[in-house]
């Protein structure tokens, strides 16, 4: 078919997390411009297997932008070149005949490779496992339209738990640090009533545990922000700190 | 053999006076059970999260790399419920009502009523957790009509409610594994399920980091797998989805009911060549004001198809809007298995648009017209950015090519009333059952099971089943924990002998194509007898000639996607057997033999008016038939039509 191209693509290859890494080259030919970049990566495996060779490992499920388990940094960027995507999200036609695509795993200590592209992001997990919920059991829980919430309170909580958890703001930061993602589950339950009774210990409890799993520290330059496929805001990290901040004086009202 | 066990009673009382007669387990000895849940989408998280809040130990697993990447989460459309918040005439009985005819009279009546009543506490539970549901200026909870249905119940979180509503569910459960009474296991692929004196045990997985193969203890087991889409290869399930937990529970014992029925989605994007991995879903409401049509000739489309003309030559007199045509009082928003139907026939004819020839147009020219850009873009951005960011073309100046694709499976293991399997102490809930759809599922009631069979079913359920047992530890140390973990060893080593000419791939495309083209859209006799023969010889290729690499001590993309292929071509022979038997048309299952004068389906319920359950007898050996007949008390049997 015309217009499609031959690329060369530098892989990071390693065999687990106990071992070295390396870039591998390889070349990727006839590829159609209407190929995601995930189903280029499918193409490079089909031949692999064909040689009797490993294929190269690395994470995607939906492939629809939403579930968050793609990942790569490709030519220096988290989920590549195109702002507001997901890696698989991301088409050919981004790239031309003849370049050079360079694809590693997210960088960072607190996600561990744990074979070629693929890491591990249960740090992730575990700030939600320690305050990403408000207390409520199944049943017992008050009528729907019970508890009124003005729109666009509603609607601001909704663009915070818009977050797909994919560690692109942990990628793209210099310091690797997970303010965004801590800050947007913080923001949802900070704006909804639903959140209120427990808004000072959850905010101290996620910090704590952001900073147990090794992240950096936030030095404000915005380039996980301007990485996430999802549009998760700073201001979520404003309001995470002053949360933060204030929970130092009013943790105690709150009955644990 | 098949006893349903659905109470007795008037169909609205059979629920609660169930709960009342179940037996309960005494607070303090739910710390006596635990309970393993495979699976953590919309059912298998609400399911562990509300089990390990009462008591119970939980142990719950998945096969991605975190609970929350579960395909739930990529449901847009809504959740029904039946609040009547909108004072329009819903009720409970009318979500019954519409669950039940939708589905083309081939689920069992009092499962739905009880979805239908339970509904209504979903919206409350999600509400308390902080989901941000779509709400009125007036800061109570938006609803919108969805699918056709003629009363708006549905409610939803803008394009991405399945997406919002997993996180409350990943909420919950992250608060019970905070407690301990939840471990979770990521990364770990289910490979059986351990049976001891005829009663689940326990299970066999892999971890899919280091490939050791762990043997699970619990009194019960709950599967919360999904559907099994994936068996044509290309549909909108996620790359992942399998059915090899439910196909090996199959294997030990538990029915396999109406494998038959798949949903095939009418708007979707179509396929561009064959490096295709999956196919995206456009939300259905896109048909609210988009016009569906093709080139009235077939000349016209192949001048179209070859470039020779533009959309824009192609006169008003000469595009034909099928849909509209045939179906005047419905139109475009005929039900999902109708407007598929009707699109593969105008391709078949040949008046198929797009280079490859297999798509039709969904034009908003005429909305653009009527209701401005502005409205379009508020009403649809988000949708219309994504067909833009994948097909590169802009459905503001030109109409967007669609076609239909595998979207969800109405078949699943079989459960009784209290979502058990035939095997005692063996689940299935969600997806992976078979229970509340019928033949055909409506829109955004995929969601409601799930979170009804998780929060507010096997909570009461499971407790009877577990009372019965006894306080004692599941025996880890029986032999049969040791024999099934061999015996799932020995299938791993024997994949990974395979060292043939094709990738797993390969032989799954080909099964994907045997289906589409034979148990898709509209199957006859000949054409299923033929699917038949070419899914055998299919398997014997994969035996023979298909390669997996690698060893299983490491991370093995090969031996993953080969053992969930493997189980594909099984469950594949028995869709085409089950279609095979099927001779009516129902919902999504379309038999050419079986149709009214107009071409619609017809069903036939004197003879089919049943639950088709197959039992697993053994490798190569043809599956047993059980009909489970369905009783109809409440409802009255109806042709559908919408002329």
């Amino acid at each position: 078919m015309s217009g499609n191209m031959n690329l060369t693509l530098k892989v990071w290859r390693q065999k687990n997390e106990k071992t070295r890494g390396k870039f591998v080259t390889y070349q990727a030919n006839d590829i159609s411009p209407d190929m995601s970049f995930l189903e280029m990566l499918d193409v490079v495996n089909e031949d692999l297997v064909r040689k009797g060779e490993d294929p190269i490992y690395f994470d995607h499920d939906c492939r629809e932008g939403i579930c968050g388990m793609c990942s790569l940094h490709i030519n220096g960027r988290a989920h590549g070149p195109k702002q507001g995507t997901t890696t698989c999200q991301l088409h050919m036609r981004s790239f031309h005949d003849g370049q050079t695509i360079v694809i590693e795993p997210w960088r960072a200590a607190a996600f561990p490779v744990i074979k070629d592209l693929a890491v591990d992001r249960t740090s992730f997990d575990r700030i939600q496992h320690a305050g990403g919920y408000v207390n409520v059991n199944t049943g017992g829980v008050p009528d729907a339209n019970s508890i009124p919430i003005p729109k666009v309170v509603a609607d601001e909580a909704f663009e915070s738990a818009t977050c797909i958890g994919c560690g692109a703001c942990v990628a793209a930061c210099k310091n690797a640090s997970a303010m965004l993602f801590v800050s947007a589950k913080i923001s949802q339950y900070t704006l909804l009533p639903q959140g209120q009774t427990e808004r000072y210990s959850r905010a101290q409890a996620m910090v704590a545990q952001m900073d147990a799993e090794g992240f950096g520290s936030c030095t404000n330059t915005g380039a996980c922000e301007a990485e996430c496929p999802v549009g998760i805001k700073l201001t979520n990290i404003a309001r995470m700190n002053r949360e933060y901040l204030t929970a130092k004086f009013f943790k105690q009202e709150e009955a644990h | 053999m098949l006893d349903s066990k659905v109470p007795e009673g008037p169909l609205a009382e059979k629920w609660s006076k169930h709960k009342f007669n179940l037996k309960l387990v005494n607070p303090a000895n739910k710390r006596k059970y635990t309970i393993i849940v495979v699976g953590t989408g919309l059912a298998g998280a609400s399911a562990a999260a509300s089990l390990a809040e009462l008591g119970y130990n939980v142990k719950a697993f998945c096969y991605q790399d975190s609970p929350r990447r579960a395909h739930s989460i990529a449901a847009q459309g809504g959740i029904n419920a039946a609040k009547n918040y909108q004072n329009d005439g819903d009720s409970v009985f009318r979500l019954f009502y519409d669950t039940i005819k939708g589905g083309d009279y081939r689920a069992r009546e009092a499962n739905v009523h009880r979805l239908a009543e339970v509904s209504v506490n979903i919206i409350d539970q999600c509400v308390a957790q902080g989901v941000p549901f779509a709400r009125e200026y007036g800061g109570l909870l938006d609803n919108r009509s969805f699918g056709g249905a003629q009363v708006s119940r549905t409610f939803y979180a803008r394009g991405q409610t399945g997406q919002q509503l997993l996180l409350g569910a990943y909420s919950a459960l992250n608060r019970q594994i905070n407690k301990g009474k939840v471990k979770m296991y990521n990364r770990h692929e289910m490979l059986d399920v351990v049976t001891i004196d005829g009663h689940a045990r326990g299970i066999i997985t892999r971890n899919m980091v280091t490939g050791a193969i762990e043997s699970h203890e619990g009194h019960a087991v709950l599967l919360c797998t999904g559907g099994y889409g994936n068996v044509f290869f290309l549909s909108t399930n996620a790359m992942g989805c399998n059915v090899t937990a439910a196909w090996r529970a199959h294997k030990r014992g538990a029915l396999f009911a109406n494998p038959c029925y798949t949903q095939i989605h009418p708007t979707c994007i179509p396929v561009t060549g064959d490096h295709q991995s999956k196919l995206t879903l456009m939300s259905e409401s896109l048909r609210n004001d988009g016009r569906v049509w093709v080139p009235k000739t077939v000349d016209l489309a192949q001048k179209l198809r070859k470039g020779e003309i533009k959309i824009a030559d192609i006169k008003e007199a000469d595009r034909d809007y099928y849909l509209e045509r045939k179906y005047p009082s419905f139109g475009n928003l005929v039900p999902r298995d109708v407007a598929s139907r009707n699109a593969k026939e105008v391709v078949d004819e040949g008046r198929g648009v797009g280079a490859s020839g297999i798509a039709v147009f969904l034009d908003f020219k005429d909305a653009i017209k009527r209701l401005g850009e502005d409205t379009v873009r508020a009403k649809y951005g988000n949708l219309f950015d994504m067909y833009y960011q994948i097909t590169d073309e802009n459905p503001y100046k030109q109409p967007m090519r669609i076609y239909p694709a595998v979207h969800y499976t109405m078949g699943g293991v079989w459960v009784d009333y209290n979502l058990m399997t035939t095997v005692p102490g063996l689940y299935a809930l969600g997806e992976c059952n078979f229970s509340d759809h019928g033949a055909n599922r409506l829109g955004a009631s995929a969601l409601m099971q799930g979170l009804a069979d998780g929060y507010f079913v096997i909570p009461y359920t499971v407790g009877d089943y577990l009372a019965g047992l006894g306080f004692d530890p599941v025996d880890k140390n029986h032999p049969n924990f040791e024999r099934t973990r061999k015996e799932v060893e020995e299938n791993v080593r024997k994949m990974l002998s395979l060292r043939g000419t094709k990738t797993v791939d390969d032989i799954h495309k080909k099964l994907g194509h045997i289906l589409w083209e034979y148990c898709g859209m509209a199957r006859s006799e000949e054409g299923l007898v033929k699917a038949k023969g070419l899914i055998q010889e299919l398997r014997k290729e994969f035996w023979n000639d298909v390669t997996v690499l690698g060893e299983n001590e490491e991370m093995n993309l090969s031996l993953e996607k080969a053992g969930r292929v493997a189980d594909f071509l099984e469950l594949g022979e028995l869709m085409v057997d089950d279609a095979l038997n099927r001779n009516e048309s129902c919902g999504g299952h379309f038999r050419v033999e079986s149709q009214t004068e107009e071409g619609e389906a017809k069903r036939d319920d004197e003879n089919f008016r049943y639950v088709a359950a197959w039992e697993y007898k053994g490798d190569n050996l043809p599956e047993m038939l059980h009909k489970e007949p369905l009783e109809f008390e409440n409802v009255k049997l109806t042709q559908r039509s919408y002329k």
